[in-house]
Order: structure tokens, then sequence, then C-alpha cells
């Protein structure tokens, strides 16, 4: 290479990339020749398959079912930022399997996991979802954690009539009859925290959010809602993904005088929002916040003594006392280390390998056709109480908390539904919510 | 690195280049329809290393930003092809983000002829723009590099930025047609992945021809010595800025590939460690020859993939090792194993005779610190001694012009 | 509203302070070896996961805890260093003069560090506390100043002056300066340039390390800790002017305060954005940085 120009000639000897060559050239005709004339599963033969009207289309996920044994899909981040939310739900969805097959399995199957990395990266998302579904051929996926990974891969499912099981709270506005959502719609998480925090601590809302599709839609929810119902909003902030440095979004807060703030930052900014709020010397008496993002394992990653005080919105907490949830907790802790926590998105993740058991169950089959059709009404006594599908829209009927950070970094339950709220996705049971789908 | 190869390489390479070619050509005849489509994204990457080759490679320009121009094609073709989706109306993320109406600068693009154009045409703009700020205030080197990484990032970040024009960090996604063809219909995919492979050769021999004329060996004359091509009358900017705009270029219609056939492009597609993976692709075949770009790309990416459905949970270990053991042991990348057994003999004999190591032998940091290239450093083991001759060049008054002109051009310096 | 700009404006500085610490290492190596060390990033965070250890160690002491602090100061540094040692001996030797490859290493290796930490810590942040006595905020009046910032200014004012001693007060600072300036000279005249390099990379990592430490009391300790502040690092440096300490500074406040006044006019996002056009077009002017070193050398990196 390089500055060769004037060195003394190349030795002669045989050449080798002409060798290789002619060996490639010869070795890809003569796989040519096998696929074309035999292999009905390549590309060239499904597209003359394809063109032809009369056949039937090729492209159909098609569950690779034998008869002691069925293939599921887990699909979260193992690495990149989102590893530290995701990689504990796939813990949870781990046990689930392992608790269902040591109770005999589904449909008298046991389940096989294939697990995928989505690298908290959304094409690699939708490259794992046409693989799970295409090549390994699942009965279902239970994955993704941003909406963004959801977004990524909701064609994917569409297209080949997969099924994906969604285990976290997201801004709704979305109802796919390939997606079960799992967490809560925003009419059983958003939209009473907003109605409780303002009645128990006063109308003036700062909005702050991470600046991604997520927050931003929440907060055009609660505007809607604040102006319907009198709230003033007083301040509205995003702050780019792994954002580090809050001073200025709370010199801004201290500035607007908020009675509380919603906090619809995601992940890694917690930590920093919440070191950096409480160092400025801002207690939850002086301003309280309520998150929506920030669940036992967060608070686990930011410390307690920083969190101590503020609330949370969800529908399950670790301290949620069910007999169901004990059970869970404990097995999850024998599972994984006495160390560990439980909360919302673990618990989807678990509850819905359970759902799915239980919808295939009731099918008799692992079509994703028979298991939607069979899924509406489908209910599970999970840790957080009674979860039932709605065939309406696949979302499930949930229970809403609102909780407080105690000192131990668990969150204690302050006030709940009286009972499971019919999931809304599109909020149509809200006047003020009109405009927004 | 390669005019100055003997004609024999040279015909090696090509024929290396025509052989992956007809492979690639083959694998919708023997490839499940998946696997095919993940094939086509790397062709993708494979076009995007190709022009990255020819800056960095060829010309010697380590751009850590390549991410924005592959994405400015990226996001022209999804642009349209929401659009399409959309029949007419808003695009769905539009909805939500409260516009009633398309914004203007989006409505040109439903006309695919006007999108195809701005894949190419945005690209080129953009890295003219940033080439002459650059290159014309003479910035170069590491500054360069940094430069564009903190390009990549501010993409990213006003991507995210702006939700309501550009989707926010969920993207552009959720196609449905590509002129009139059904995206999900496998006819279109494997027409899509022939267009794609075309499209890689095209750019392959387009590349090819450039480096083989005269304007290429300015590239490559400006990345051994640039201030010589100066001193010899050469307006290096301007060079620099057309192959800096040729290599986005490359990139936007790469992008435009991908994001018909992946169906979804994301700011975390075009950010600064997308960018520099991209780098290391080059890196990983062979920076400076055409056909190790495209080794690079295929093969990184392959391994990658392999290596993440493998071992899900450790699969950055192999792509972090692969990048050290490649571009530690390896600097020439895979185009230089052919000459490892060589080395290997050399090395041998050398210590066989028990030659002192650092004797006759120039090691990278003293080849360095003489000014030597790092494509002479890395000849160094083969042919030490024209490494030396170069090195030793200016003083030797082998280019009368230079020794003068060093001292007398220098920006700062004024005379000694 | 006089509060919020003074607040503002010490946020500024904080900020500020915060960028130099994180990026002093790098002005460091980059200056003498003209690595680009793109683990970095992963050094800070291997320091800010020493602190979390630390800590750990000293959960139980009871009155004792506030002590953990100091200990993980000077722990944060000297493991940090020690990797920067073996990483220098391993890989970094292998890459003087190969500036490119050096980037592509060094981010190899940063993959790899990252994973490890995963591996070992677990991907889930970990949670540091601070001790008693740097909670809370130092109120004059209105105005609110956390102690943790106020503490992390003290320990970037405190490295900078103890680098200055380092490099102008005592024979290897000299020696280190020699190189920099000129390596074949100094190699000529007897300087152990190897030496130099190593010791000098392991300062640098150590200085990373001592960042880590910092930053742990007001952001996060996981395994993207590092990716969080790099970019930021790389920009103080370059706008400082390359193996400039001094450089560095000026670039740290110019960021610093250049962000905390964007992103208070107008959002985060765009602060962002608008700190790196900024910079951007400051180096058309000095497309070397504000204190580069003017070199008759025709051919400088």
């Amino acid at each position: 290479m390089a500055k060769q120009g004037h060195a003394r000639p190349l030795p002669a000897q045989p050449c080798p990339t002409r060798r290789a060559f002619v060996g490639a050239a010869a070795g890809a005709l003569g796989l040519a020749a096998l696929g074309a004339s035999g292999c009905a599963q390549s590309a060239l033969a499904e597209a003359a398959a394809g063109a032809d009207p009369g056949a039937q289309p090729a492209s159909q996920a098609a569950a690779d079912v034998t008869a002691d044994e069925v293939k599921v899909g887990i699909m979260h981040s193992l690495s990149g930022t989102m590893a530290m939310s995701e990689s504990s739900v796939r813990d949870a969805e781990m046990l689930a399997i392992e608790e269902i097959n040591a109770a005999g399995g589904v449909l008298g199957r046991r389940i096989e996991p294939v697990v995928e990395d989505g690298a908290s990266d959304n094409a690699t998302f939708a490259e794992k979802a046409e693989k799970l579904l295409m090549s390994d051929h699942v009965a279902t996926v239970f994955g993704c954690w941003t909406s963004a990974s959801r977004k990524a891969v909701l064609p994917v499912f569409e297209r080949y009539n997969g099924l994906l099981w969604y285990p976290v709270q997201y801004e709704g506005m979305e109802s796919s009859k390939n997606i079960f959502y799992v967490g809560a719609a925003p009419n059983q998480q958003i939209v009473p925290a907003v109605t409780y925090l303002a009645e128990h601590y006063g109308p003036r809302i700062f909005l702050l959010g991470s600046d991604y599709v997520f927050p931003r839609t929440a907060n055009t929810v609660i505007k809607a809602q604040a102006a319907d119902a009198g709230f003033e909003i007083v301040g509205e902030e995003y702050t780019p993904m792994g954002h580090t440095d809050y001073a200025t979004v709370i010199n801004k807060i201290r500035a607007a005088h908020p009675d509380f703030v919603f906090n619809t930052l995601n992940g890694d900014s917690n930590v920093s929002f919440f070191k950096q709020l409480r160092d400025s010397g801002i207690t939850p008496d002086d301003c309280m916040t309520c998150s929506v993002s920030v669940a036992e394992e967060e608070v686990a990653g930011i410390g307690a003594a920083y969190l101590e005080g503020h609330m949370t919105s969800w529908n399950y907490y670790e301290t949620t006392d069910t007999p169901e949830n004990h059970a869970f907790v404990q097995a999850f802790k024998e599972r994984y280390g006495q160390n560990r926590v439980t909360d919302d998105p673990i618990e989807a993740g678990y509850c819905a390998v359970h759902l799915w058991a239980a919808a295939c169950e009731k099918a008799g089959s692992f079509e994703v056709d028979d298991v939607r059709a069979a899924a509406g009404g489908v209910t599970f006594q999970a840790p957080e109480g009674a979860m039932t599908i709605d065939g309406e829209n696949q979302h499930l009927y949930k229970t809403v908390r609102i909780g407080r950070v105690n000192a131990d970094g668990l969150i204690d339950e302050e006030w709940a539904s009286d009972e499971p709220l019919k999931p809304d996705p599109y909020l149509k049971g809200y006047p003020w919510a009109a405009g927004l789908s | 690195m390669e005019t100055l190869l003997s004609n024999k390489t040279q015909r090696n390479r090509l024929v290396l280049a025509a052989a992956i070619f007809i492979c690639l050509a083959v694998v919708p005849a023997v490839l499940p329809m998946f696997r095919t489509t993940l094939i086509a994204r790397f062709m993708c990457y494979a076009i995007v290393a190709l022009g990255l080759d020819m800056i960095w490679g060829y010309t010697g320009i380590m751009s850590l930003g390549h991410g924005v121009y592959f994405g400015l094609g990226a996001y022209c073709m999804a642009m349209y092809l929401k659009l399409a989706a959309s029949g007419g109306g808003l695009p769905d993320f539009m909805q939500w983000s409260g516009f009633d109406a398309l914004p203007a600068w989006w409505a040109p693009f439903a006309n695919p002829a006007f999108a195809f154009a701005m894949v190419v045409l945005v690209p080129v703009v953009v890295s003219v723009v940033v080439g002459l700020l650059t290159f014309l205030h003479n910035i170069k080197g590491v500054y360069f590099s940094i430069l564009s990484q903190a390009l990549a990032l501010i993409m990213s970040v006003l991507l995210v930025g702006s939700q309501q024009y550009t989707g926010g960090s969920n993207g552009l996604t959720d196609f449905d047609t590509i002129l009139g063809a059904p995206l999900s219909s496998p006819v279109t995919e494997v027409v899509l992945y022939y267009v794609t492979l075309v499209a890689l050769i095209a750019v392959f021999a387009l590349c090819f021809f450039l480096v083989n004329r005269r304007i290429g060996k300015i590239f490559m004359a400006i990345r051994d010595s640039e201030n010589r091509v100066r001193f010899t009358g050469y307006n290096t900017a301007v060079f620099k800025v057309f192959v800096y705009a040729f290599s986005a270029a490359v990139a936007g219609v790469a992008g435009a590939l991908y994001v018909s056939q992946v169906g979804i492009i994301t700011p975390a597609e075009v950010g600064v460690a997308p960018s520099i993976e991209m780098v290391v692709w080059v890196a990983v075949g062979g920076r400076g020859t055409l056909v190790g770009a495209v080794i690079g790309a295929l093969l990184t990416s392959g391994v990658e993939t392999f290596a993440s459905e493998t071992f899900p949970d450790l699969w950055n270990y192999v792509l972090g090792l692969v990048c050290i053991v490649v571009v530690l042991f390896l600097p020439g990348g895979l185009m230089d194993l052919p000459r490892v057994p060589a080395r290997i003999r050399a090395w041998l004999a050398r210590s066989r005779f028990g030659a002192p190591q650092g004797g006759a032998r120039l090691t990278p940091a003293m080849a360095a610190e003489e000014g030597v290239s790092v494509g002479a450093a890395l000849a160094e083991e083969d042919y030490a001694e024209p490494a030396y001759r170069d090195a030793g060049g200016d003083e030797a008054g082998g280019d009368p012009l230079a020794p003068t002109a060093a001292s007398g051009l220098d920006e700062k310096g004024g005379p000694r | 509203m006089v509060e919020t700009f003074i607040m503002q404006a010490f946020n500024g500085i904080s900020l500020s302070s915060i960028l130099f610490l994180a990026a002093v290492g790098l002005a460091v190596t980059f200056g003498l070896m003209h690595i680009i060390n793109m683990a970095h990033g992963e050094f800070i965070m291997v320091g800010a996961y020493t602190a979390y250890v630390v800590q750990n160690a000293f959960a139980g002491a009871g009155a004792a805890f506030g002590l953990y602090v100091p200990v993980a100061l000077v722990l944060s540094f000297a493991v940090a260093a020690l990797v920067g040692a073996v990483v220098e001996k391993l890989i970094v030797s292998r890459l003087y003069g190969r500036v490119a490859d050096s980037l592509l290493v060094t981010w190899g290796l940063s993959l790899v560090l990252q994973q490890l930490a995963r591996s070992i810590f677990g991907s889930p942040n970990v949670g540091v506390t601070v001790p008693g006595y740097m909670e809370g905020s130092l109120m004059i009046g209105d105005i609110a100043l956390p102690y943790t910032r106020i503490w992390i200014l003290v320990i970037a004012l405190l490295c900078l002056l103890a680098l200055y001693l380092f490099m102008f007060r005592t024979r290897f600072g000299r020696t280190v300066r020699a190189v920099m300036q000129n390596r074949p000279t100094a190699a000529a005249l007897g300087v152990n340039t190897r030496r130099v390099d190593s010791v000098t990379f392991a300062l640098g990592s150590g200085l990373a390390g001592l960042a880590g430490c910092a930053l742990t009391w007001i952001g996060l300790v996981g395994p993207s800790l590092g990716q969080n502040y790099i970019t930021q690092a790389f920009m103080t440096v370059v706008v400082g002017g390359v193996g400039s300490v001094f450089g560095s500074v000026f670039g740290a406040g110019f960021i610093g305060i250049g962000q905390s006044i964007f992103e208070f006019l107008t959002d985060a996002s765009l602060g962002q954005a608008l700190i790196f056009l900024a910079v951007i077009v400051l180096l058309q002017f000095r497309p070397k940085g504000i204190f580069s070193v003017s070199s008759r050398s025709l051919e400088d990196e």
C-alpha cells in the first residue's frame, strides 16, 4: 500500500484473489441453482409467489409450534442507555415463563424464549422484530420500552400479523390490532394524577420532560386538561436525552413559583434533576413533583434520600398489598437477589406473559388471530389486582395508584381508584380532549 | 494508496470486488426474505463506507459526522414515503403535535421526483457550506474531526427537538408505498434489493473512476502532504470541498435506500455513535482501498448482527474487541491480511539473526515524528527504506520547492 | 429577578467548573500525545463507580460516613490512573502518531469498558448519596448556592492549582512541557519520552477519575455516564486550544457560561445546539482554539 511507488515490484506469485473469484463465482452459481430449483424459502421464490395474484400472501408470520414446545420472543434493550430499565423487564418476563413452564406450560407445551437485544436503537428493534417473526417464527413477542421503539416495530408487526405485548405506560393515541398495551393509557395514569395533584397542592403546574414523543404528547394532553379545568401552566421545559445539568431548569422553576412540577423526564435525566433539585434547597414542601417515569428501580438508582416525599403515579408498587404481589415479590427476589426491587413495568412484563398464556388457553390455539379474538375479557389475578383485557382497544383495565416515595426507596400508596379503570387511549370519554386525536 | 500499486494488486482487488458483487447478486435466490433485507441494509452501509473512504482513506480527512448526510438523505426520502402513506392527509405525528396544515416546506416532498433530487441536493448543499467554512479557514486534522462530530450532535438534537416537523425521537416510520408499489410486497423488496446493489456497484465504479484520474492523485497527494500540493499551485480547499460534498451525496443516497427498506429513520441513526461506527467499517476493511471499505461495512455489520443474535448480553465486547484488535494489529484493515505471512516471515528472520529491534526498523512513533504519513508508517516492515527516504525527502532536497516554501509560507511563523 | 440573574451566573460558572474537570485530563493527554481518547468518558465512569464502591464500604460507618468523600476522591484518582496506566501500556503505546487509529481503538475500548461496567454493576444506575455537610444550599438572602456545586468549584480550582504547580514548578513538569513543544528535540536531549507519556496518560486518566467522583454528587452513576460528557469535553478542549491547560479553563468557561445563557433564554435542546454552533463560528476565526501555541512547524497536527 502507501508509498510503494519507488518500491520493489511485488514478488510474482499465483494470484490468490483470482482463485477466490473463480471459487466465489462457482459457489454463487451453485447456490443460485439450488435456490431457484428447490428452496421455497428464498426471497426470490417468495417474490415470484407474491407476483402471482392467486397465491396466498407469503409474508405472514407463522408460529413454529411443535408438539411439546412453543417459541416466544423477548425483545428489550440489553445494551445502550435504555438497558438500565429494560433488562429488569426481561428478567420479569423470564420469571413468568419459568413459572408457566413449571406448571406444565401453555396448551401442554413448554415456552422456549428467544432473547434479542434492541440495543436502545429503534432500527435495531425493527430488525430484531422482523427476525423474531420471520426467522425464529415465534408465537408472540414481549418487548420494547420507549414509545419510539414501539413505533418502530409497529409496522413490522402489522405487516406480518405478529403479536407484541408492550409493558410500559405510554402517551396513548394509538391502538394497533397487533399490540396488546399492558401499561397504562393516559387516562389511567396522567389525567388522574394531574387532577389529584392540582386538588391537593394547587393549580399552578410546571411541565418538565425529556425532549421526545411521550413527554410532548403527554403535555399536550395535560394542557388541554388544564385549559378545561382552569389550572394554570406556568412553565414548560424539555431537555435533550442524557442531559446532565439542571441548574438552569431549576432556576426557571424557582422563578415560575409553580404549585407542583409534573415530571415526564425519562431515564438518566431524573438522576441529575432530583439530585440538583434537592441540593438547590427545594424540598417537596416548597414544590411538589409528580413523576410518571420514576418507579422503584429508578428510585434506587437516584438514591432514596433525594426523592423522599415526592409523588409518583403508577398502577402498581412493590408495596401494593395483595396476596399475588407478596408471592410475586418473593419469587422475583429469590430468583434475582434480595437487593432487587419490583416496579410497575416489571410487573407489567410479568403479567403480559401470563395474560398471553391465559388468552392462548382460552383460544385453544397459538395463532395470532385466534389469540386476539379470544383475548377480550381475559382476566389475570395480577400483583396489582385483577387485570382484564379490553377486547375493543387491546389495552387493560387498570387501577390508578398515586404514591409517595418513602425513606427506604419504596413507594407508599396515597390514593387509588376504587376499581380498575376502563382504558381510553384516545381520551374519547373526555370532552376537552376532542381536538387532540 | 491505490494508484501507486502495481497493476497486479490493482487487478486482484477489482476481481475481489467483482466476486463480492456476484455473491450479493445471488443472495435473494438463496436466503429468505428477512436475511435478504438485512443484507440490503448492509449494502447501504457499504455505500456510505465508499464515500467515507474517498474522504478519509484517499484524502486523509476524518469525518466523524457522516451520519448527518446519511440522515439528511434518509429524512428527505422518509418525508416522501410518509406523505405517500398518509394519502394527501396530515402525517399522524403532526396531528398529535397540534398541526392542522402541512408546513409549506413539507409539501413539495409529496412529489417523488422532487424528493429524490433532494436526497442528493440537501446533503450536497449542507456539506458545501460546512466544507467551505472549515476548509477555507484551514481547519484540519483533529479539529475537523471533532467539529464534524459536533455537527452530528447538533443534527440529532435539532431533529429530536422539532418533533412537530420531524417526528422527534420516534423519527419517521410506518410507510406504505413507494412510487405506488406496496413496500410490504416481496416483489418490491426484491426490486429494492437490486436497486441497492446497482447503486453500490455504480458508486464503486464512480469512486474507482475518480481515484484513477488526476483528481484522485491530487486527493492522495493532499492526504500525504497537503502543503506540498498547495505549494505546487493547487487550491487544496476546493478539492477538499469537492470530495466532502461527493461523499455527502453518496451518504445521502445510501440513507434514502436505507429508509425505504428498513422502514424507519430516527435521530439515533444520525448521531455521534453511528457516525463513528461508519468510520470503523472503513478502518476494519482497509482505508484507502475501495473494496476494503465494502468488505469492512458488510463484514462488520454482519459480525455485529450475528454476535447480537447469539450473545445478546455480550455482543458489545465482540464489537469493541474486533475494533481494537483490527486497528491495533492490522492498521491497513482486512485488506492487509495477505501481507501478514510475509510480515511474520520478516519478523522471524529478524529475530533469528538477532537484529536489534529498533535498528533498521522504523517504529510507528518514530515515523510520526519524522512526519511520515500513516500510510508510510504502515508500510514500515516491508518498505522501511523508501519510507525513510520519503521522510528525509524535504531535507535532502528531493523537492526543490518544499524546503524554501516551508519556511516562507507558514501561516504564523513568518520568516525564520 | 436579581436573585435569578445571580443564580444563573453561578450556574454558568458551576457548569464551567464541571466541564473543566471533565476535560482537563483530555487536554493533557491530547496535547502531549495527540491521542484522541474516546474512552476518556469511561475513565470518568471508572472514577464514579470507585466513589460508589467506597461509599458502600463506608455505609455502615455511622458518623464516619462523611469521611468517605476524601477517601473516594483519592481512590477515584488512583484507580482511574491505574486503569489508564494499564491501557497506556497495552494499547495506547502502540498508537503514537496514529491519530485516527487512536480514536477508533479507544472507541472500541469505550464499548468494552461500558459493557464491563454493565457486567460488574448491572445495567441500572446505582445510587450515591452525599454526606450531610454537602447537602443543601448556602443561602444568601434569597440566593441559593448548592454546596455540592461549591465543592466541585473548589475541587476544580485545586486541580488547576496542582496542575500549574506540577507543570511549571517541578522538574518532571518541565520535561512534560518540553515533550509537548518538541518531542524529537526533547528526546535528543535525553528526556525519556516513553516514561513521560505513560506518566502523563495516567495523570490524565486520574483527573478524569477525579471528575467522575465529583460528578456522582450531582448526576447519575451508570454505564452510560461517560457518554454524556465526552462530546462536551472534546469541544472544551478544542475551543481552548489543544495542549493548553489554561485553554481548557477558557473553553470550559465559554461553553459553560454560554450554554447557561442560551438555555435560560431558549430551552435546553436549542441551548445545546446554539452553543455548539457558536463553537463552530468561533473556530472560523481561531481554527486551532483560543490558546493555541503558535508553532513554526509546517505540518503540525
